[in-house]
């Protein structure tokens, strides 16, 4: 008996010195010391030689190092760059989320942003973004993402875009005008069959990742839009991809596939190389990011993303930037957004880097007019899209998402009944 | 977790010894303490909580949002890959176990006679262990992918594909897993065969058995508390896999090669960033765990007796 209640009594103080050192935990965790609202802090926020925390996914790392290191150089303020695998992301920002830990700014896929902004991930920055002279010029599909009842929360970080890029050099050699774009899908296919009919060792005519949905969505949207069609209802609980312009699409890519024009490593193909064949000059043409121009070593076209039957559009990706809920440093984070919307930023650094800017109004800058495709990327990001839905990553970008499942069934498999797949994904969208 | 002293025999119970009995059970406490708390910390906290979650609706952004249950386990069962992840998780299982139980006593076998080349083969089957599962994954998505594999080019003109169809990922992945633990099962049955004594072998040659009875009546048998730790230990491994598909095949393709444990990530991470639900799940497996692992010491206690 005496034995029984010993062990009761150890198990109850260590139960109580658990609960002690628990409660000191979220004590220590919920001690609140301000800081003033980024609001509070004008126009341009607050440069006193605070310490910042940014997070961003691995296929910005080279755009978000450079704007942090140009930042760096110029302030007092030194921002600290975490970059995070892109599959773990969702993950980490998850947890942190959960344990009030976020990072002062953090990055989000502009397709999650909908979402994470519902969630109370970000601060609101209406005030400090209407006060913006240049608003009007800010990037549209960026900044209505990250609007939620009217209050914007996020601001363009990296814009990526989707693009038609074609291997000059490969188009010459299978006989075709290196300076002329494919004008529509049809004429895509037909590039990609004469490139694969060179019969050149290792060389295929299109190469797409067929087993990842983000690549997909990023890179197939802006042929449905192009010819006027439409992916998703207005308020991102419906499916429209089992529409005719869809249905095109698919029978195209399925037709390139079955004539062997396709990278055959496309089909396994879940993301991590899926930019890599064009990259190293394998491929003839392909549906690529325009931020992967400052590296690709040789001489390429770029055009915007053909429909079925003509017109250009393009997907406007890439990742939005704001305040996070947990920062006590708000008005500092926000001297390091005002600047990254400057001129300075945008030209001086992302410009020069061949990369796209997220204001229409610095479009036509020196840097673009040494380059002429750098034009064509930027007047494509004012035409182009950004869906908005809230279940998106589930719907699309998820390894098991309904619409890759729809993607394979039509292209490679040849099988399956689009309109239960399509109902499929609308599912996952109403949820 | 459970300390059992030994019961006092009554005829003890006098108050002279009381004292020292008191100070012993005051010193078996102190050096149960530092496993207790690691127990209690990392076991018994970490499961109450993920209990919590399995009865809450808990998504991933924005934590508890208070009790649902039994909505979580509703959905789980419900999920529209559960009953083929378990249907993969169990067929992925047996291949494995099968396959590893088979070659590890065969590489046994192989290296335990005493011969020249004895240190370099076994050392050479055991190197794979060294390597973490994630590297050796890692290793593989790359020798397997038809774009940077050195074999690509011969891959090319056969026309086969590693990862390309449902059971070409299936086997590769079993590959995989059996290069990487071979070795290891391999070292389990080496050390269960040194156990058994020569003298039983040389008896069975002085009766004149053959090769396949002595295996079949000696070493089986013998070896059986060795067969039970094995077999517990692939199963449980297998039941639980999931690196190896994270890295190689991340469920496909066509969402053919999904295990529980990824279903679970899945649902917590991966598009429905389901807390509850991923928590409601683990609870099914571990209760499964728990179960088949309780029925295999059994099967093998019972043929023992």
């Amino acid at each position: 008996m005496r034995k029984t209640l010993g062990r009761r009594t150890a198990l109850r103080s260590l139960a109580g010195v658990l609960v002690a050192a628990l409660t000191v935990g979220a004590a220590a965790c919920s001690s609140d010391d301000g800081g003033t609202s980024a609001a509070e802090a004008g126009p341009n926020g607050v440069d006193d030689g605070s310490e910042l925390t940014l997070w961003t996914r691995a296929p910005l790392e080279k755009q978000a190092k450079l704007l942090v290191d140009a930042y760096n150089a110029g302030h007092k303020n030194k921002v600290k760059l975490t970059v995070v695998p892109n599959d773990d992301y969702v993950a980490k920002v998850g947890a942190a989320a959960g344990s009030d830990g976020l990072p002062d700014l953090f990055a989000a896929d502009i397709v999650y942003v909908p979402n994470w902004v519902q969630q109370g991930l970000f601060q609101d920055l209406s005030a400090n973004i209407d006060g913006l002279s240049f608003k009007d010029s800010i990037n549209k599909g960026h900044l209505s993402a990250g609007t939620v009842d009217g209050k914007e929360h996020v601001l363009p970080f990296v814009l990526d875009l989707s693009m038609l890029f074609w291997n000059k050099q490969l188009f010459k050699e299978a006989g075709l005008d290196p300076e002329k774009a494919p004008a529509t899908l049809e004429e895509y296919a037909a590039a990609a069959k004469a490139v694969q009919a060179s019969k050149k060792d290792g060389v295929y005519g299109t190469a797409a990742g067929l087993n990842c949905g983000g690549c997909l969505v990023f890179t197939w949207f802006p042929s449905i839009w192009a010819a006027g069609g439409e992916v998703l209802s207005e308020d991102g609980k419906e499916s429209k991809l089992a529409d005719d312009t869809a249905q095109k699409v698919y029978s195209t890519w399925n037709d390139l596939w079955k004539s062997g024009a396709v990278l055959p490593a496309s089909a396994g193909e879940t993301g991590p190389t899926w930019t890599a064949p064009f990259t190293e000059g394998k491929v003839g043409l392909m549906l690529y990011p325009a931020t992967l121009l400052s590296s690709t070593p040789f001489d390429v076209g770029v055009a915007p993303i053909p429909g079925p039957t003509g017109g250009g559009s393009t997907f406007v990706g890439g990742d939005g930037l704001g305040v996070s809920k947990d920062s006590k440093k708000a008005a500092q984070a926000w001297n390091f957004l005002s600047w990254m919307m400057s001129e300075d930023a945008q030209v001086g650094v992302l410009a020069k880097n061949k990369d796209v800017v997220s204001r229409a109004d610095l479009a036509n800058n020196k840097y673009a007019a040494e380059d002429p495709r750098l034009v064509t990327i930027n007047e494509a990001a004012g035409k182009g899209d950004t869906p908005v839905a809230l279940n998106f990553q589930q719907a699309f970008n998820a390894p098991n998402s309904p619409w890759l499942t729809l993607v394979r069934n039509r292209v490679l498999n040849g099988s399956g009944d689009l309109q239960k797949d399509n109902g499929e994904i609308t599912a996952v969208l109403k949820q | 977790m459970r300390v059992t002293a030994p019961s006092r025999p009554p005829s003890a119970a006098t108050r002279g010894r009381a004292r020292p009995r008191g100070r012993q059970a005051l010193l078996g406490w102190l050096y149960a303490t530092p496993t207790a708390v690691f127990v209690v910390a990392l076991f018994a906290v970490p499961l109450l909580l993920v209990i919590r979650m399995s009865v809450s609706r808990w998504p991933l952004l924005t934590g508890n949002q208070g009790i649902n249950a039994p909505d979580n386990f509703v959905k789980a069962v419900n999920h529209r890959f559960f009953t083929d992840s378990v249907v993969f998780t169990v067929k992925y299982t047996v291949l494995a176990t099968v396959l590893l139980l088979a070659l590890g006593l065969g590489l046994a076998l192989l290296v335990q006679e005493s011969s020249r080349w004895n240190n370099l083969l076994r050392a050479s089957f055991l190197i794979p262990s060294a390597l973490g599962l994630a590297s050796a994954s890692l290793l593989f998505y790359v020798l397997y992918s038809p774009y940077a594999s050195p074999l690509a080019p011969v891959l090319d003109r056969l026309g086969i594909t590693f990862l390309g169809s449902p059971t070409a990922a299936l086997i590769s992945t079993t590959f995989l897993i059996v290069w990487r633990y071979a070795g290891f099962y391999m070292v389990l049955m080496l050390v269960g065969l040194q156990g058994i004594p020569a003298d039983v072998y040389e008896a069975a040659r002085a009766d004149g058995a053959s090769r396949w009875q002595t295996f079949r009546k000696i070493t089986l048998p013998l070896l059986r508390p060795t067969l039970a730790l094995t077999t517990v230990l692939c199963v449980t491994g297998s039941l639980l896999a999931f690196e190896q598909f994270y890295i190689l095949t991340k469920g496909g393709p066509d969402n053919s090669t999904i295990t529980v444990v990824q279903l679970i990530y899945m649902v917590a991470f991966q598009g429905q960033n389901d807390l509850g639900v991923a928590a409601a799940l683990s609870l099914i497996v571990l209760l499964a765990l728990v179960l088949i692992n309780a029925l295999q010491l059994r099967a093998f206690r019972s043929e023992e007796s």
